[in-house]
């Protein structure tokens, strides 16, 4: 019985928290939701650990040495689980995220609701966008080294990138192929990957390289047979035969679904939102991961972005549960002063509050606002400076008084005499 | 579901009357291993009409490469012996991609 509210998530209060999507970075702001005792719904649609859990080799995780994506993602899930999250496997359809209750619904026609929303819906691999490779995808070209690298044991294979991804990548294929050739964009000695990952690539006696060059199409009947290489200096075509082409270009970020719904994104279709904090442009809307514009994409980073989103969603709940509770709720008409400690005139102001409420028989309700720990709140009510007062009847600003409080007690009487009638 | 190997793949599936789904899979393919249980859902929901059949590639290298599977997950769909569509790649092998092919293949 007493689980029944479980079995019927449509009709529950709202979540404190719904987390959209289940890697690194939504998986950390779960465990700081958790933690943070925020009732808290994760939401992935297939595997949890996102590209993190097609990615074999992981050298820099601290404290774990050398292990695996699909092994610490593992366990990312299990540290989720323990803390008592609730995880769905759903895939998200449309959201509505400009209320004060946010909507989620879901492919299935499931219908979550939450206070606060942390978006993570991390990227996908980027496609060459050359001819022949949609028609032999999944018959030689492929995105995921883990998945398909079996089918080219003692076979050869080209690898198109130079970043990171594709250097590790690279390596892994090396335990099973019989050359690794990397396309590379830069002239001869220029990787984008970093220096320790380089060295051991031109270590590695089975990896070759095609400096200066793209792939200008795959060929192939039925599969993979040959690329045509361009060189980039001298425009020269020139047709190399592989088995197979992997592809490891960068990513695009997976935020299709939250186009036309007001989140700021850039014209590549990351997120925007603020570096210290995560927020993004819409109230209580976090962002976190490899779909946020950031510098730096890897595992760390997107645990970071997560544990900062799920900090910041606790403080804006908490911000919205005082204003809800000290401003927009009581019965009694609010004066709301926004103060900070650095300006007299603003403690001046809290007291005379204060003196002429009591004198007026406590008419009001005194909610007192510090505008640097609520600069969210203060932009909300078009708050620039302090002291300010905003009356508030029944949840909405009937006056405000801003710059001279030289007859402030005489604002306040008069405002008692309207309050009363 | 019926796990497949290089000597049972010709008459489970090849010499096969009526439709037979095959789930091409890695140990290693994580991909695979997710979209597994809603495949086993879809064999319970169609299994009356359509045969489901699983090739674990790592144990069945040449047999994948002899039905040109060459990415997993791949879906190969057969009706009497008959290669009549495939799923290729984790971008085509979604759930609702699986189910449309076995409403045509039912």
């Amino acid at each position: 019985m007493a689980d029944l509210q479980n079995q019927h998530p449509t009709v529950m209060e709202p979540y404190d928290l719904i987390i959209v999507g289940g890697g690194p970075a939504g998986m950390t702001a779960a465990i700081y939701g958790a933690r943070a005792k925020m009732r808290t719904l994760l939401i992935e649609k297939a595997k949890h650990g996102g590209q993190a859990a097609t990615t074999e080799e992981v050298e820099n995780w601290p404290g774990s040495g050398k292990t695996t994506g699909p092994e610490l993602m593992k366990q990312f899930r299990e540290h989720t689980e323990h803390l008592g999250v609730e995880m769905i496997k759903e895939d998200v359809a449309r959201v509505d995220l400009k209320g004060e209750i946010k909507v989620i619904e879901t492919r299935k026609g499931n219908r979550y609701e939450g206070r606060a929303v942390i978006l993570s819906p991390g990227a996908h691999p980027r496609t060459l966008g050359v001819k022949g490779e949609g028609p032999l995808r999944g018959k030689g070209v492929s995105y995921c080294a883990t998945c398909d690298a079996d089918f080219f044991t003692e076979l050869d294979v080209v690898v198109v990138g130079s970043g990171d991804a594709a250097v590790e990548e690279s390596l892994y294929l090396t335990k099973f192929c019989e050359s690794v050739t990397m396309i590379v964009l830069h002239p001869e000695g220029t990787m984008d990957a970093n220096k320790a990952s380089q060295e051991r690539a031109y270590a590695n006696p089975k990896i070759k390289y095609v400096w200066q060059s793209a792939i200008e199409e795959i060929k192939g009947d039925g599969i993979v047979e040959s690329v045509v290489l361009k060189h980039l200096g001298t425009g020269d075509l020139t047709e190399m035969p592989t088995n197979g082409v992997f592809v490891f270009i960068g990513t695009v970020p997976n935020t299709e679904f939250l186009k036309d719904t007001g989140l700021a994104l850039d014209s590549r279709g990351y997120m925007l939102a603020d570096s210290e904090t995560m927020a993004t442009n819409l109230d209580g809307v976090f962002a976190a991961g490899d779909a946020r514009q950031k510098w730096l994409r890897q595992i760390v980073t997107a645990a970071s972005d997560g544990a900062i989103a799920a900090c910041a969603a606790e403080k804006y709940l908490a911000e919205e549960e005082h204003l809800r509770h000290e401003v927009l709720e009581p019965k009694e008409p609010v004066l709301a002063v926004f103060w900070s400690p650095a300006s007299k005139e603003s403690l001046d102001v809290l007291g005379w509050a204060e003196q002429a409420n009591t004198a007026a028989g406590g008419t009001f309700k005194l909610a007192r606002i510090d505008l640097y720990k609520s600069a969210r709140l203060a932009q909300r009510y078009g708050v620039t400076q302090v002291p300010s007062v905003l009356l508030f009847m029944n949840g909405e600003v009937v006056d405000r008084l801003e710059g001279n409080f030289d007859d402030f007690t005489h604002w306040i009487t008069e405002k008692t005499v309207t309050a009363a009638k | 579901m019926l796990e497949v190997n290089k000597e049972t793949f010709e008459a489970e599936v090849l010499q096969a009357k009526g439709a037979v789904a095959v789930d091409w899979w890695s140990p290693q393919c994580e991909p695979c291993k997710e979209l597994m249980p809603e495949v086993e859902v879809m064999a319970g929901k169609y299994g009356s009409t359509i045969k489901f059949c699983k090739v674990n590639v790592i144990e069945n290298r040449r047999l994948a490469l002899g039905n040109k599977v060459l990415g997993l997950p791949t879906f190969l769909f057969f009706k009497d012996g008959q290669k009549v569509a495939e799923l290729a790649g984790p971008e085509a092998c979604t759930p609702e991609a699986i189910e449309a092919e076995l409403k045509k293949l039912a």
